[in-house]
């Protein structure tokens, strides 16, 4: 008897302020307009996407004590696009980032509540947290939170959530809460009954230590970003590994990293498209910013097609604010530079070569492959594709892999369920009243 | 005389699902009201008006859509961005019913603060409503150039920081969110509690007054076009609507012997009890005094009394040419005959060129 494939999870993410997006494309449109959000989301849906994912800006990038304006800047604010979105998909699941330090626990709960209830069950939060001040000035809060507060505020957090969400009776009669720990101190009652999911589907992004256990201990599905099988199988292993001390199985944590695709008719031909599209997304503009955000100085007098500059990062600079670092800038500085005189590259090219996200480039029966195999071998349940253009950018895709792995039995040709929860395999959490 | 501006409430209390406001929604859209509002409050069981409003949006095409937003334990900053995305979902159609929470058991809910006394609650209220009119415009319309030569997606000489500092809050900015299409989208105050009146007439597009005569509204009105102009406004740009709660069950006219077509007083406000004719005739009449700029109807069978204010009240109304039969218009703004706000840092620039 032949065993059915393990199947393959697929979401999409809207191409948010960052270089993937290739804006000065023509065939991309706006990233404001709900038209865009709207066409992206039923593109999803075809393909029997179990959800679309949208990111979150609380403070424009700066880059030199200036915004930042190479990228795409501004969008709108999740939760509404999200509800509005209900509107116009019938299946596809609903998620948003949002950020657990610049809000409240009843608020929040409240407003995820009302998406689940208003898209019968198709809600997500995917848990963010923000530790600079910078960022802090746009908010009553302000920047307060050091790095060890982050997590352990974000986890009580989510289990304030929980308790709020769990407070109404299953048969639908409001009981008082109270929470009183180290952030938070509520009580009260809550405003909505219980929601179809029971509770929103809960994604929570991050690789650290304390992010990959908060992952295990209290999130349905974790957004990840590893460049190789290799790695996405140690990590697969690590945090799967971590569930069974909160007596969780396997299956009630997905791993889905964000990755990206370049489809072609012939191999060449893909990986030519891939290569225009990375020249695209990375500027000569850009390449020399992003080397600035590692070293951390001003280096607009360097030719983007010359070499790297061979003076030190500044490890304390503020040259760029509302924007993760990539790391150790000494360490990142080192790495480029052994890169780029190993292979000969130009400032542009290094940028262009190790900024790449995972990609499956390739025809589509090879993609098609290569997505089957990542996921056959435990390198991540499924993907959060990511593509370059909007509204656009997920056509070729669904109309022409999304085929393909359906006829290699490892993607679903209907959605079985109604809600985000069902797509996903996960069991609605059990009523802890 | 004056356009009659009409809203009317289409709140359903403990309905978490879409469907029965969309229903209300569209049929007030069908008798081209100006726009619809949905109350909210933490303090009793509904859903979030704002996400509600955004879920109706894209089914709808011309009706307003003004969801209550509370400004004492919400963040300026996401409360500005969910307002100015709401005007972006709906093309234009966002409004804000802003409101305070005053209870020691709101304030519970959060523990951030301790409850306080309306007056500063509703000062706060308007440093909000400053601070989102601040953010709404910090950046200007045409900010987004694509400039494929230079590489720059933006000119961010067109989006400006905010620098609000209030009394209990800051923001910096500038928005994440561009300018919406209405520019600013259309706040709205019940002016009725003394506290509010002033942040009303400071920054409210349209403020209601509960009042049982077209003589008290008038005056409520005087009243408040009076603060406007005190603080530097045209007081034409403050509309004033009378907001009444309606009970139109039974027959064709009012249903209490005496009660004349005009609204009770009651514990909770003036009120209603009538006929959808006698509605129009009291609707007529007081605008025809130029009493007021609109109503603001409250049912109190959400679904019996708007399907009767649609097709009776506001049909009669329509037939003897006192209300618009369709929309000229697609904004909520343009229902309004308000002007979309020129925004104060493109204006500067403007000047200085």
């Amino acid at each position: 008897m032949t065993q059915r494939p393990k199947q393959i999870h697929l979401a999409a993410h809207f191409p948010g302020v960052n270089s993937t997006t290739v804006w000065s494309d023509p065939a991309s449109g706006s990233h404001i307009d709900f038209s865009s959000f709207a066409s992206l989301a039923r593109t999803a849906e075809r393909g029997l996407f179990d959800f679309f994912f949208l990111a979150e800006g609380l403070r424009l990038r700066e880059h030199k004590g200036r915004i930042h304006d190479l990228d795409v800047v501004g969008r709108p604010e999740s939760l509404t696009v999200l509800s509005a979105l209900a509107a116009v998909t019938e299946r596809l699941g609903l998620a948003g980032t949002v950020n657990a330090t610049f809000n409240e626990p009843f608020e929040l709960a409240r407003r995820f509540a009302a998406l689940d209830h208003l898209s019968a069950g198709r809600a997500a939060w995917n848990v963010v947290t923000t530790s600079d001040a910078f960022t802090g000035e746009n908010f009553r809060r302000g920047g307060y939170l050091d790095r060890a507060d982050r997590y352990t505020r974000a986890a009580e957090f989510l289990t304030t959530a929980r308790e709020l969400w769990d407070s109404w009776t299953p048969d639908g009669r409001p009981q008082p809460f109270a929470h009183h720990g180290r952030h938070f101190s509520v009580e009260g009652e809550f405003t909505a009954p219980r929601s179809p999911q029971g509770h929103p589907v809960v994604i929570q992004a991050g690789d650290s230590p304390e992010g990959r256990e908060f992952a295990a201990s209290a999130a349905d599905v974790i957004f990840t970003r590893h460049g190789t099988p290799e790695a996405g199988r140690a990590f697969y292993a690590d945090v799967k590994g971590r569930l069974a001390k909160y007596g969780r199985s396997a299956d009630d944590l997905k791993i889905m990293p964000g990755v990206t695709f370049v489809l072609g008719d012939t191999a060449a031909e893909a990986q030519e498209k891939a290569t225009e599209i990375r020249r695209k997304q990375v500027s000569p503009q850009n390449a020399i910013l992003a080397l600035e955000q590692v070293w951390g100085v001003d280096l607009s007098a360097y030719d983007p097609d010359g070499p790297l500059p061979d003076i030190d990062p500044d490890p304390d600079s503020e040259l760029v604010q509302g924007r993760v670092k990539i790391g150790d800038p000494f360490a990142v500085a080192a790495k480029w530079r052994a890169l780029s005189e190993a292979k000969g590259l130009s400032i542009r090219q290094t940028v262009i070569e190790t900024t790449a996200r995972q990609s499956f480039i390739g025809t589509p029966d090879r993609v098609a492959a290569d997505l089957t195999e990542f996921v056959r071998t435990d390198a991540a349940d499924g993907f959060i594709l990511v593509p370059h253009l909007t509204p656009g950018g997920l056509d070729d895709f669904v109309d022409r892999v999304v085929p393909l792995l359906q006829e290699r039995g490892a993607y679903r040709t209907a959605y079985e369920g109604t809600t985000l929860r069902s797509h996903l395999g996960l069991r609605e959490p059990v009523w802890k009243g | 005389m004056p356009s009659l501006h009409l809203a009317v409430a289409i709140d359903r209390p403990d309905t978490h699902d879409a469907a029965p406001y969309l229903e209300s929604a569209l049929l007030a859209e069908h008798g081209a009201l100006d726009f619809v509002t949905l109350h909210d409050s933490f303090a009793r069981p509904g859903p979030d008006a704002l996400a509600v409003a955004a879920r109706i949006a894209p089914r709808t095409a011309r009706i307003g859509l003004v969801p209550t937003v509370t400004t004492t334990h919400t963040e300026p900053f996401h409360v500005q961005a969910a307002v100015a995305t709401l005007d972006w979902v709906s093309h234009g159609r966002a409004g804000w019913a802003l409101d305070v929470s005053a209870t020691e058991a709101e304030a519970r809910l959060f523990g951030r603060r301790r409850a306080a006394p309306r007056e500063e609650l509703w000062q706060e209220a308007g440093d909000v409503a400053e601070a989102a009119a601040l953010l709404w415009d910090s950046w200007e319309d045409d900010a987004e150039i694509r400039d494929v030569a230079t590489g720059r997606f933006i000119d961010r000489d067109k989006l400006h920081y905010a620098d609000f500092a209030g009394r209990t809050f800051s923001v910096r900015g500038p928005s994440i969110v561009p300018r919406p299409p209405q520019g600013h989208p259309v706040r709205v105050v019940d002016a009725t509690a003394p506290q509010a009146r002033e942040t009303a007439a400071r920054y409210a597009d349209v403020a209601l007054v509960r009042a049982a005569s077209a003589e008290r509204a008038d005056a409520a009105r005087a009243e408040l076009r009076g603060l406007a102009a005190r603080y530097g406004r045209d007081p034409h740009t403050l509309l004033v609507f009378a907001a009444l709660d309606v009970d139109l069950g039974g027959g064709e006219h009012a249903a209490e012997p005496g009660h004349g077509g005009g609204p009770l007083p009651t514990a909770e406000g003036p009120a209603y009890r009538g006929g959808p004719v006698d509605l129009a005739e009291l609707i007529a009449d007081w605008h025809r005094a130029g009493a007021v700029d609109g109503f603001h109807l409250t049912p109190a069978e959400p679904r019996r009394d708007l399907e009767r204010l649609v097709n009776g009240t506001v049909a009669l109304l329509q037939h003897r040419g006192l209300f618009r039969t369709f929309y000229p218009g697609s904004t909520l703004r343009e229902h309004l005959g308000l002007a979309r706000p020129v925004n104060r840092y493109a204006a500067l620039t403007g000047e200085s060129a």
